[in-house]
């Protein structure tokens, strides 16, 4: 079965982004958000027959979707842990799921308190998929996402010649799109110079290349896209979709090219699905926790050769006059970390128009990555159907 | 709420990788090597991901090693390293074949560059915990 064009992104939602959603439970927050999409999509909270969790293990489980949406007939109930690649995993796995008519309207949402409740940091020893780091890197003061990764951008700078200014390009470029947004929790201008002189976290990482924890959930309907065709908005078909995964995927450390993530081998297989190449795209929301991951993927994703992305971001290339739009909503980095739920949500904005001031002109080709885990990739090419 | 600072993070070793522990104990990186098709792995795992043996012994590492990347913690992730910032984590090249990470030692971040010797030593932490380091071949 070829998967291509046979579901649909039916509807969307998100909450406010805030640094601290004032003791409101994540549970709450994803509930809000799933309304939202539900009514989006024009159907009834009833019509939701399937759920995806992009995060399971997390906060909140299906089951408690169930009992305040008051579904009758739930009759598939799936997690992607795939961390910040969870949630396009789980665009992938809805859309399996209706394809193969297990279930009609699948719910994807993710939500959390992640300033005020579970820190990112704190929780990161506890998963199971950080156990090898764990037990043989942390004892030596490797403990984050950004010391794990740091040495991943310091390579890429060591052979390429990559720079710290050219990190701040992706920077300065998605908080002018936060701005535009209207919800979005940074909302002053930034400069490479301010970038420059932003303290240093984990060099070659300042915190300015870095995300911001923050409270707020988002959502999807994802349906059969037969289905979706007489519904309310604009369909926005999932064309190509895809995951990879990185070798070495529990420790950069030990991973050959430590400048591959899992998305180089994930996005051949997506465009080829999709029937598009990089220059068909319009507008890109790729994931980013870090703004290395950023320039990384753009390689991966093959805008440009590996090595080539420091020179490709430069000169606000990723603007919205620029030769490709990336984070068109202010991303991880300048809107909310929403773990790239935010990103989808963002996607399918662009494509129905419905993005307001930071609308790419006629955008009918975008994509949207995940990434997470230590270097697990997730891609869907998204078209306006 | 009274504030107990947090010690540093201590491994919970497995029958897998209790070796390794017990060999930087007594000042010896210890490495896996699959004892049917010899290739070594790290870090350890019950399994050879070549021949699917089970069947493992130890190595002892040359102790030489070459820069691969590096990074340099400024932020106190973990209340217990506060202390030690700034210190630079070395990713380094084993001639094994595979990697090692340890901070760095009678060296400044300043100086490394892919492929610069570095020659493996070992240091008792203050929660008795003995990990290996990462100093220049060279000294100077
Ligand atoms: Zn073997």
């Amino acid at each position: 079965m070829q998967l291509a064009n046979k579901a649909a992104v039916i509807g969307v939602g998100d909450t406010d982004y805030t640094r601290d959603a004032g003791g409101r439970s994540a549970l709450s927050l994803q509930l809000e958000a799933a309304l939202k999409a539900i009514s989006d999509a024009g159907i009834q909270a009833r019509d939701i027959d399937g759920i995806v969790m992009p995060s399971p293990g997390g906060p909140v489980v299906a089951e408690e979707l169930v009992t305040n949406l008051g579904i009758p007939d739930l009759r598939f109930s799936t997690g992607t842990p795939l961390g910040g690649a969870g949630p396009v995993a789980a665009l992938q796995c809805a859309a399996a799921a209706v394809a193969a008519g297990i279930c009609s309207h699948v719910l994807l949402t993710l939500g959390r308190t992640g300033r005020t409740g579970q820190r990112i940091g704190a929780r990161i020893q506890q998963m199971p998929q950080f156990r090898i780091v764990g037990e043989f890197e942390a004892p030596s003061g490797a403990l984050a996402p950004a010391q794990y990764y740091a040495p991943m951008a310091r390579r890429h700078m060591a052979m390429f010649g990559t720079t710290s200014r050219q990190l701040a390009e992706i920077a300065v470029t998605t908080r002018q799109h936060a701005i535009l947004n209207g919800n979005a929790r940074m909302t002053t201008p930034l400069s490479i110079e301010d970038h420059q002189a932003s303290r240093m976290i984990a060099d070659p990482l300042r915190l300015f290349d870095c995300s911001l924890e923050s409270d707020g959930a988002a959502a999807v309907v994802v349906s059969a896209a037969d289905r979706a065709r007489d519904l309310r908005r604009p369909r926005v078909l999932l064309a190509g979709m895809a995951e990879g995964h990185p070798d070495s995927p529990s420790a950069i450390t030990q991973r050959a090219d430590m400048t591959r993530l899992g998305l180089a081998k994930a996005a051949p297989r997506a465009f080829a699905m999709a029937g598009v190449t990089p220059a068909d795209i319009d507008v890109a929301e790729i994931y980013d926790c870090f703004t290395y991951i950023v320039l990384c993927q753009l390689e991966d994703l093959g805008f440009c050769g590996k090595g080539e992305g420091g020179a490709f971001v430069e000169g606000g290339a990723l603007g919205l006059k620029g030769r490709l739009p990336v984070n068109t909503h202010g991303g991880l980095l300048s809107q909310a970390h929403i773990a790239g739920m935010n990103h989808v949500v963002e996607l399918v904005r662009q494509l129905r128009g419905e993005a307001g001031r930071a609308q790419v002109p006629d955008a009918e080709v975008g994509l949207v990555t995940g990434y997470g885990d230590l270097g697990d990739g997730t891609l869907a090419i998204m078209t306006r159907g | 709420m009274s504030q107990t600072m947090p010690g540093k993070p201590m491994p919970d070793p497995s029958p897998d990788t209790q070796p390794y522990w017990d060999g930087l104990a007594q000042g010896r990186l210890m490495l896996q090597r699959c004892a049917d098709c010899g290739r070594i792995r790290h870090y350890p795992q019950p399994m050879c991901a070549a021949c699917h043996s089970m069947a493992t012994d130890w190595v002892e590492a040359s102790g030489e090693a070459t820069v691969h990347s590096w990074t340099v913690a400024h932020h106190p992730f973990h209340a217990a390293f506060r202390a030690d910032l700034p210190y630079v984590l070395v990713t380094a090249d084993l001639p094994e074949g595979v990697r090692l990470l340890a901070q760095l030692r009678d060296a400044e971040a300043e100086a490394l560059r892919p492929g610069l010797k570095l020659r493996i030593g070992f240091e008792q932490n203050e929660a008795g915990l003995t990990l290996p380091v990462l100093r220049p071949a060279t000294p100077g």
